[in-house]
């Protein structure tokens, strides 16, 4: 995926480290390497904040529906009558009110908090499955590449590097209208269920790459150790070499690129809707937003800070979340 | 060496095979009929008959690849329809803009290379020295600072940044001309005013990566022995860390850089977008939205060589730091 610049990083600090964090402490009591990540997790002050962010955003999403029966006001309701002329919300901030918290969008007057509230239920129901599909993929194809080695491996590798080398923007912008065509016709309603599924298989197209070089890597560094070893000679098949004796032992990189991986996700949904591509103005979403509000830059400024703000709020805890589980996870990290 | 290079340029070859072949019918496969969106209402049915037949959409898929391979080699006689004669890297003949596929490449391609050169060269200049900074002050406010700039340019995103540098420094103070683009032939001046906010968007954002990576890649050098006999053998701080450490930590930025200038230059979409300045991206998405099938395929193909010219790049970039990789 050429969008996202982060996931190099993310690969190259993730792959200097193992997991092998279970040093004694000095205590007598015994932990495993879970429990000692857990409390070192909990320790971090940073770790802390940002999840406790992370966990109020998941249910602001969630609750979508319950805040709008709260908050009285639904994400397609239009208010006219609070624009002048030039369809420019009146008062101060875009609009900003008692009632409307957020302020209005120009020109259709729909009320931003709102569509905030569902933009952001859509990003991150989209950037999680798309997260899960990914590491799916990438781990299954990475772990096999890794272990299996050869022909496969090269055959793999191939691929990877194909994907690469695909301009991910450009691609997805062409291909999810003929996918969209494809099922609908010229003249289907598209329902925004589609759209968000259409959505998600592009991303699982083109994101599993960095998971799959990162799987591969750990299970090369894995592949000849004694452990592995014993477990091949005593017979065990294909299935529980790579689920039980590997993969159990390289959780935590994956673990962390996944944390890293759904930020990533949010960026490129937002990104893509930006450049009119994916969801239908009719759902709700953080780059549809931005891409209409850049048109009133100069006459409404507030329209582009409230969605750019989110959005900014929403990566940054996942990126400090994110960063603080690597560290909570490999001690020996220098970051 | 010379192996080395030759191999990797197959699989280069192969590489890029393979997305044409793969863009060729992905493209071919869209349901919608390219003609129609070339005449639209008013069009009788000889004339589409005759604009199929001109873009040979009626022979079999694989002449029509073959035609299209050979024209990118040899250059091909497209019929006068298209504008006859077209010369060796022929990408086609576009309906929708009425030139030559490779006159429009021709044109947009200076403007992306315009944003992007200046914008990377910033971006790693700001990045690997930010990143090298905190590593030595490590614990200091200075690497405080820095963690916080690159942890805070990672989360922001380009049309955030951008719409707010063009609310501040064209709408409101009115400092810079809006964003466009001029030949830096023609006025280096107003090439370099036109484009400045793109290139420190760019290098804002991409400078936050590096200055992480090469940050960790530092520290993890320092603690190396080979650094502590440098300095043992009383070798100068500015030499051992300007020599010896940094090109030992430098590898894995080179590699990411490859790649992030590789995809920066095959359309840097979004930055084209919000400066609305037509470069490469912008081209290949207008003509996503208008079904130009040629123009399409070059720009896909465009960005595929650079993505796979950067990584062959790559490679012998780091045969070059590391004469480890040589050996092998």
């Amino acid at each position: 995926m050429s969008l996202s610049p982060v996931e190099g990083v993310a690969l190259a600090e993730i792959e200097s480290g193992g997991d092998e964090g279970g040093a004694a402490t000095k205590g007598v009591v015994g932990r495993s390497p879970g429990q000692l990540a857990w409390l070192r997790l909990r320790r971090d002050r940073t770790a802390v904040v940002s999840g406790v962010l992370l966990v109020f955003f998941l249910l602001l999403g969630l609750a979508a529906p319950l805040i709008e029966m709260v908050y009285g006001i639904g994400p397609r309701e239009q208010f006219q009558n609070m624009l002048d002329g030039f369809g420019m919300p009146l008062g101060y901030a875009g609009g900003v009110s008692g009632e409307h918290w957020f302020g209005l969008e120009p020109g259709l007057g729909r009320d931003i908090f709102i569509r905030l509230i569902y933009g952001l239920r859509t990003s991150l129901f989209i950037a999680f499955a798309a997260a899960l599909i990914t590491a799916t993929i990438g781990i299954v194809l990475g772990a096999l590449a890794g272990y299996l080695g050869g022909w496969l491996d090269a055959v793999i590798n191939w691929i990877t590097d194909l994907t690469l080398a695909m301009p991910f923007l450009i691609i997805a912008l062409a291909l999810t209208p003929t996918i969209t065509l494809r099922f609908y016709g010229e003249r289907g309603q598209v329902s925004s269920a589609f759209g968000v599924g259409v959505l998600i298989a592009v991303f699982a197209i083109f994101g599993w790459t960095s998971t799959a070089r990162l799987v591969r890597g750990q299970v090369i560094a894995l592949r000849e150790r004694e452990f592995v070893e014993a477990a091949r000679a005593s017979g065990a098949g294909l299935g529980h070499m790579l689920f039980r004796q590997l993969l159990p032992n390289i959780w935590a990189p994956i673990l962390v690129s996944f944390s890293l991986a759904v930020p990533q996700f949010i960026t490129s949904e937002a990104a893509l809707s930006f450049i009119g591509v994916g969801l239908s103005d009719e759902t709700p979403s953080f780059g549809r937003m931005i891409y209409r509000s850049l048109d009133f830059l100069q006459t409404d400024p507030a329209y582009v800070f409230f969605p750019g703000i989110t959005i900014f709020a929403l990566v940054f805890a996942f990126n400090l979340f994110g960063d603080a589980l690597r560290d909570a996870l490999d001690p020996k990290s220098s970051r | 060496m010379a192996r080395f290079l030759l191999k990797r340029l197959f699989s280069a070859t192969l590489t890029l095979f393979a997305v044409s072949v793969l863009t060729f019918l992905m493209f071919f496969a869209l349901p919608r009929d390219p003609v129609s969106s070339i005449c639209s209402k008013n069009c009788n049915p000889e004339r589409l008959e005759r604009v199929r037949d001109d873009l040979g959409l009626n022979d079999p898929l694989i002449s029509q690849y073959a035609g299209y391979m050979k024209g990118i080699v040899t250059g091909r006689d497209l019929g006068s329809a298209q504008g006859g004669r077209c010369d060796a890297p022929c990408l086609g003949w576009s309906y929708v803009t009425n030139e030559a596929v490779s006159d429009t490449i021709a044109r947009v391609l200076p403007v992306t290379l315009s944003i992007v050169i200046p914008a990377a060269i910033l971006w790693l200049l700001l990045g690997v020295g930010l990143g090298m900074v905190s590593a030595l002050r490590r614990g200091t406010w200075l690497d405080r600072l820095a963690i916080g700039f690159s942890l805070t340019g990672a989360s922001l995103q380009l049309y955030f940044v951008g719409a707010v540098l063009l609310l501040v420094f064209v709408y409101n103070l009115r400092l810079l001309p809006v964003p466009s683009y001029t030949s830096i032939f023609d006025n280096p001046a107003k090439w370099a005013s036109g484009l400045v906010l793109a290139w420190v968007a760019l290098a804002f954002l991409f400078s936050a990566i590096y200055a992480r990576l090469s940050r960790a890649q530092m520290l993890e050098t320092l603690s190396e022995d080979f650094v502590r006999t440098a300095r043992a053998k009383g070798l100068a701080k500015p030499k051992v860390y300007g020599r010896h450490a940094l090109r030992a930590a430098i590898t894995p930025v080179v590699t990411i850089a490859g790649l992030d200038v590789g995809g920066a230059l095959g359309g840097t979409v979004i930055t084209e977008t919000t400066f609305g300045i037509q470069g490469l991206g912008r081209t290949a998405v207008d003509a996503v939205r208008s079904g130009d099938l040629p123009t399409i395929m070059a720009t896909v193909l465009i960005a595929a060589v650079f993505v796979v010219l950067a990584n062959v790049l790559v490679d012998l970039l780091y045969a070059a730091i590391d004469p480890r990789v040589r050996l092998r």
